[in-house]
């Protein structure tokens, strides 16, 4: 009787000992994860709160750092300055890129044919690695050499050519292009991705009742777009406050020329692992990336929350 | 309903605009990777007077090419590789045993999914100097499992919740151990997940130039994007290169979209939706 009792609690004790070994599923995932991102994400943040030596950490200094970057010449003025070509960034690709993606997605979920061939045609650049398509463009942009000069002088539209990387004018909105260019065909696949997802009796109803192609596309479709438009608009937030290969491989790391097309990203990666000065730049940097950080967050629960606000409006 | 013609036409005349707009740019890479530098200078927009391989071959031997390609290989398939094992398995865990802090896992993965990894890169770059592991391929392997995780791991959870349990069920009689039910039973009907996973991350890692511009500083140990910053700085007046050299890059990606384009659009924007 009692030897039963003993081996029916080793058999328990051994079954609940290979439970255990079920917590062995998710210990690989949480810890590179949590080592290799979580930490270095939170490390980030407390570093803008000390002062550095190099790549040494020195001293507590609270909020210096902050003070330093938006106060404190030339870093105020670096800062402010690649800040605002970030804002410019967002509302020149929300514009351009958003309305041509949308464009061609209606139209090639209108009636047409070859739907594939065009979708994987304009999808095509996006394989392409940032800095492939930078470099590729910056040759293309070539004011002397260049193929779109080329283009223009033998179309007769030489009045149109220009350093469009070399001058201040032209330079942020040619990276800005670029940028466009390979990720139109992303943001076309959602949007399509959204419109294969409303009823086609809604247009079928609206047809019937005589409304013209116009109004179906405001009334109706932009309006039942609103999902897809909300990721769209996140995204390309996150990525115009992201961006830094475009800009470096066409303008180099001091966005040039004359830093009109710095960044806050290029201005972090020279603080960090540039050349600036070695003593506050680590520190300046991380404050940067805290400043980051809360614009991302804050803008991308902005976002939603009036997206969400609207759906409830409706 | 009825379409008017004109309406048709123009709608082709924008698409066929667009192609242009798209294909134009990498046409022109790959034909002028054909020209002679002089070709390029004199007639930029000509199709080349001779297909010769000369401009490839010579990129090769100029810079480190065979080692870029090495290197990108190695470092893509190891950490997709990782990041499918390691998700997958978490994922499954998650989905499957209800233990009463996964809600809290699931959120402490959360963060991951909402925050620039990119700027997380100086405390990396710390760790990385302390671990001995600056200027090598492990650097970069580590940083892309760490990233690809969180996406990967709500991927999969979503995805293993679909799949019903009596099948585990009846495993578990016959006797199978927990990791023969994860390996024989639920991972083989994964296959739409872990493409798109596999994808997703195949890409990004393929494609990244951030990380090896912090990490790695021998050009041997370059991978791809990183190689062209090293062909573009150092022959930066002869363009035949610099084409073929992109174009070589290139390659590759291309190559397989057109085996697998549905797969690949199919991945990239079911990944971003989720």
């Amino acid at each position: 009787m009692s030897s039963f009792k003993t081996t029916e609690g080793m058999a328990h004790r051994k079954k609940s000992k290979r439970k255990h070994l079920v917590h062995l599923f998710l210990l690989p995932a949480v810890l590179l994860y949590g080592v290799f991102q979580l930490y270095p994400l939170i490390s980030a943040a407390f570093n803008s709160l000390y002062s550095f030596n190099g790549f040494d950490k020195n001293q507590f200094i609270g909020l210096q750092n902050f003070i330093t970057l938006f106060k404190e010449k030339p870093y105020n003025t670096f800062f402010f300055n690649a800040f605002q070509h970030n804002w410019i960034y967002f509302f020149v690709t929300v514009l351009t890129q958003l309305a041509i993606s949308l464009l061609l997605a209606l139209i090639i979920h209108s009636k047409i044919k070859g739907k594939e061939f065009f979708k994987s045609v304009f999808f095509l650049p996006k394989l392409l690695s940032v800095i492939v398509i930078g470099f590729l463009f910056s040759l293309i942009l070539n004011p002397t050499r260049g193929a779109l000069n080329s283009l223009l002088d033998g179309m007769g539209l030489e009045f149109l050519t220009r350093p469009w990387l070399g001058s201040m004018d032209t330079a942020l909105f040619s990276v800005i292009f670029v940028d466009s260019w390979a990720s139109i065909g992303f943001s076309m696949l959602i949007f399509l991705a959204g419109l294969q997802a409303i009823e086609p009796e809604i247009f079928e109803a609206a047809r019937i009742d005589g409304a013209n192609p116009l109004t179906i596309l405001t009334r109706i479709t932009v309006p039942m777009l609103g999902p897809s438009l909300m990721i769209m608009t996140v995204l390309v937030f996150i990525g115009s406050f992201e961006t830094f290969e475009y800009v470096f491989a066409m303008q180099g790391s001091t966005g040039g020329p004359y830093y009109s097309t710095d960044v806050l990203t290029t201005f972090f990666y020279r603080l960090a692992f540039g050349t600036v000065d070695g003593g506050q730049s680590i520190g300046v940097g991380s404050a940067i990336a805290v400043v980051l950080f809360l614009i991302i967050g804050l803008a991308t629960s902005t976002i939603l929350f009036v997206f969400k606000r609207k759906d409830f409006e409706r | 309903m009825r379409t008017r013609w004109y309406f048709q036409t123009i709608k082709y005349l924008l698409l066929a605009l667009f192609t242009f707009i798209f294909v134009y740019p990498i046409f022109l890479m790959f034909s002028s990777s054909f020209k002679t530098n002089i070709e390029i200078f004199t007639t930029p927009l000509s199709l080349p007077k001779s297909f010769s391989f000369e401009n490839f071959i010579e990129v090769w031997d100029v810079v480190n090419f065979s080692n870029y390609i090495w290197n990108s290989i190695i470092v893509s398939s190891a950490s997709v590789f990782i990041v499918l094992f390691v998700s997958s398995l978490a994922g499954f865990y998650l989905a499957r045993y209800p233990f009463k802090w996964n809600t809290a896992i699931l959120l402490f993965f959360m963060i991951g999914l909402m925050l620039p990894m990119k700027l997380a890169v100086i405390p990396l770059y710390m760790m990385m100097m302390k671990l001995g592991l600056l200027d090598t391929l492990f650097s970069l392997i580590f940083i892309y499992v760490a990233g690809g995780i969180p996406f990967a791991v709500f991927l999969f959870y979503g995805f293993f919740r679909t799949v019903p349990k009596a099948l585990e069920d009846s495993a578990r009689l016959d006797g199978c151990n927990e990791f023969q039910i994860y390996y024989k039973i639920v991972l083989p009907l994964m296959k739409p997940a872990i493409s798109i996973v596999g994808i997703v991350n195949l890409i990004n890692v393929w494609n990244d130039f951030f990380y090896p511009l912090i990490f790695i500083r021998t050009d041997s140990l370059s991978t791809i994007p990183l190689g062209m910053l090293t062909l573009f700085g150092e022959y930066d007046t002869e363009w035949n290169l610099l084409f073929a050299g992109l174009s070589l890059s290139a390659l590759p990606m291309i190559v397989a979209f057109l085996f697998a384009s549905r797969q690949f659009m199919e991945g990239l924007t079911e990944g971003a939706v989720k």
